[in-house]
């Protein structure tokens, strides 16, 4: 999606603020301008308590549901009503299970899926995976997009002009045909290089995938920011004054980079997130007995008709994770480039 | 024009060239794995691995192995499955191809109209409660997994409602060709456009919104509100031309990106027998042949549709042609 191109030129802020919010930082003027906006903070809400519940996964599974989710419970039997009640019951054909439904108590809230495991339990911790391999690959592509954008902005020249190409070639690879081609060969021994090694049924192996593949959509805009503050007078002005490069890269073009980072990091995990379920999906992302909600969706699949929580409910939780990034996105692309806002909502005439 | 034609050709060529060159790497020349062994699928016999190392020349120089990968799929065009013995690759892509594209035809279709329809009232109904909620709906559009969509989708039309007249005339999950049964053909595919088309309106829709409303500070908006013209005439004659623009731009870009292997997702749900379904079970195969070919072709075609783009486009705005 060219959602992530769109990078406004951030970087420029707070030239025409009123005089009695003089003395503020930029970043002081840029969270005011973020608590502000309503629809923002209640995203940022929504967001944090998904992260939190995500992770409080092995509390609700050892206390609340009393469950391992990622061990199958094949003839196990609740309580339900005061009957016994077996969690897969022969369905009414003969042939094959249907697993218990919602019993929206402690135990299997959302049901059982078709190994007899809870699948509320599963889903906090599918959150979880989603979560963390979300975010890190998006601070990996941001990190070597960073690097990359740096150096091909800053030197100029030859070392740009292969970058910036490297980078096209990968931007014309359409991102989901590139992490499929990654995660069919690494799918069977996991990846190793030199003394490295990444177990391919660790977590690891899709953040690093997802975060390579996402890194030009981030360069991009990186290296366009560095190429224009390199031209300013503050920089030529550090230069007169006799900087190494490595000063004027980290303490004059860096900081005034930053906020192209930081706009893009939402909308980055946004898509990142929604990449990881589709690979997983797919049964190339997430591999089990770990779980995300991709591989939920997928468990889920076969039992559609008959128990369609199983599948519906991780569903509506990447739906609220990445629509609160996105809303979250565009708050800090206000808060942060008042001016693309204006571009946008006109100038009032 | 024409100078620009050539450059943009070449470069075309060049990226093509290097995403070859990309998944002969990936697949190949990934450091810790046995390529052969890879290609073979699961449980392979030691003659098929090493019919494998001779087939693509494993023990000869680099180059030479690059020479044959695309000679077998470009060339001799002999690429074949060794999962499925004997199945040649390139005649199931060229199979599938037609069903990708009636899927993601029917869908472009929908989206056009219905972002259209929702930028538009958008910007037309700022200031109003309206505009806010339907950027709401656009963005929750864009934020659900278009797979998820589909099960969703599917889980309403072919069991919870299948008996109430409302969805009963949707036939089970699979495809018709158009040539053989068009109101079949249609049928198959209505659910499966419309599952397809959300995301795009939402995207499409929030992006012709915000060029509407730039569009509004422009001085030929300005000149043309001078002139006496009507709101009508002024949005759709001149607004809604320039945003046109980007919109068009955009719109090959993805068209090309969902026909090269973007609608994957939506042939799974929907078992649609387009080129990501094949793509998809050659996954749980491990079929590394058949994935090559998709993904070579796939990226080939997204690569060519760009440059067909970035050539109309310059056709119709002159302004671009110099870079």
């Amino acid at each position: 999606m060219a959602e992530v191109a769109t990078a406004p030129e951030a970087g420029q802020l707070a030239t025409a603020d009123s005089p009695q919010i003089a003395g503020k930082s930029p970043w002081g003027l840029a969270w005011r301008r973020l608590r502000r906006d309503r629809a923002a903070i209640a995203a940022l809400i929504v967001f944090v308590l998904i992260v939190v519940t995500s992770f409080a996964a092995p509390l609700y599974a050892n206390h609340i549901a009393h469950t391992d989710p990622f061990q199958s419970n094949v003839d196990g039997t609740i309580t339900q009503n005061g009957k016994k009640v077996s969690v897969l019951q022969t369905n009414a054909l003969g042939i094959g299970v249907t697993p218990i439904g919602p019993t929206w108590h402690s135990q299997y809230f959302l049901g059982a899926d078709s190994q007899g495991r809870d699948v509320m339990a599963r889903l906090l911790y599918g959150g979880r995976a989603s979560l963390l391999i979300g975010i890190g690959s998006a601070l990996i592509a941001c990190l070597l997009a960073a690097i990359v954008g740096l150096v091909a902005g800053f030197f100029g020249g030859l070392i740009d002009s292969i970058l910036s190409r490297l980078m096209d070639v990968i931007w014309a690879f359409p991102v989901y045909l590139l992490a499929i081609c990654i995660s069919t060969v690494l799918l069977v021994k996991g990846l190793q290089v030199g003394p490295v090694g990444v177990n391919p049924n660790s977590l690891w192996l899709p953040t690093i995938i997802i975060g390579v593949v996402y890194v030009p959509y981030v360069a991009r805009p990186i290296r366009g920011q560095v190429l224009s503050v390199r031209e300013k007078e503050y920089v030529e002005a550090a230069i007169a004054q006799g900087a190494s490069n490595l000063r004027l890269i980290f303490s004059d073009v860096l900081p005034n980079v930053v906020t192209v980072v930081i706009v893009l990091l939402p909308l980055m995990i946004a898509n990142t997130i929604l990449t990881e379920a589709a690979l997983s999906f797919l049964s190339i992302g997430v591999r089990p007995p770990n779980a995300s909600w991709g591989t939920i969706i997928g468990d889920g699949q076969e039992l559609l008709y008959v128990r369609p929580w199983v599948s519906i409910a991780p569903g509506i939780m990447i739906l609220l994770t990445v629509l609160s990034l996105n809303v979250l996105g565009d708050g800090v692309r206000d808060a942060l480039d008042p001016r693309a806002k204006l571009r946008v909502e006109g100038d009032g005439s | 024009m024409l100078a620009f034609i050539v450059r943009r050709t070449l470069w075309m060529l060049m990226v093509m060239f290097a995403i070859s060159l990309l998944v002969f790497l990936i697949f190949f020349h990934t450091p810790g794995i046995d390529p052969a062994r890879q290609m073979a699928g699961r449980n392979p016999t030691p003659q098929t691995i090493a019919a494998i190392k001779q087939e693509f020349g494993l023990n000869k120089p680099l180059p030479e192995q690059y020479v044959l990968m695309m000679n077998h799929l470009f060339i001799s065009r002999d690429l074949v499955s060794y999962t499925n013995r004997g199945l040649k690759v390139l005649p199931q892509i060229e199979a599938a191809a037609p069903v990708t594209f009636s899927l993601v035809l029917g869908a472009a279709v929908l989206w056009i109209f219905g972002s259209i329809i929702i930028g538009v009232s958008a910007a037309v109904l700022r200031g109003t409660i309206w505009d806010p909620l339907l950027m709401v709906v656009a963005l929750i559009g864009i934020s659900a997994p278009v797979f998820w969509v589909g099960e969703v989708a599917n889980m309403l039309t072919q069991s919870k409602f299948h008996s109430s007249p409302l969805f009963s005339w949707v036939p089970p999950l699979g495809y018709t060709s158009f040539s053989s049964d068009p109101a079949m053909w249609a049928k198959h595919l209505i659910i499966p456009w419309i599952t397809l088309a959300i995301l795009y309106i939402g995207f499409y829709g929030r992006v012709l919104r915000s060029s509407l409303i730039e569009s509004q500070s422009e001085d030929y908006i300005r000149t043309a509100r001078a002139k006496g013209l009507s709101e009508r005439r002024v949005l759709f004659r001149h607004s809604l031309r320039t945003s046109m623009i980007t919109f068009i731009s955009l719109f090959g870009l993805d068209f090309g990106a969902l026909v090269g292997g973007g609608a994957l997702l939506t042939e799974v749900v929907f078992g649609l027998p387009g080129v990501g379904y094949l793509t998809y079970n050659s996954l749980s195969n491990l079929d590394l042949p058949v994935i090559m070919g998709t993904v070579v072709y796939g990226a080939f075609f997204i690569v060519l549709a760009n440059a067909l783009v970035d050539v109309g486009y310059a056709f119709l705005d002159p302004r671009i042609r110099p870079t």
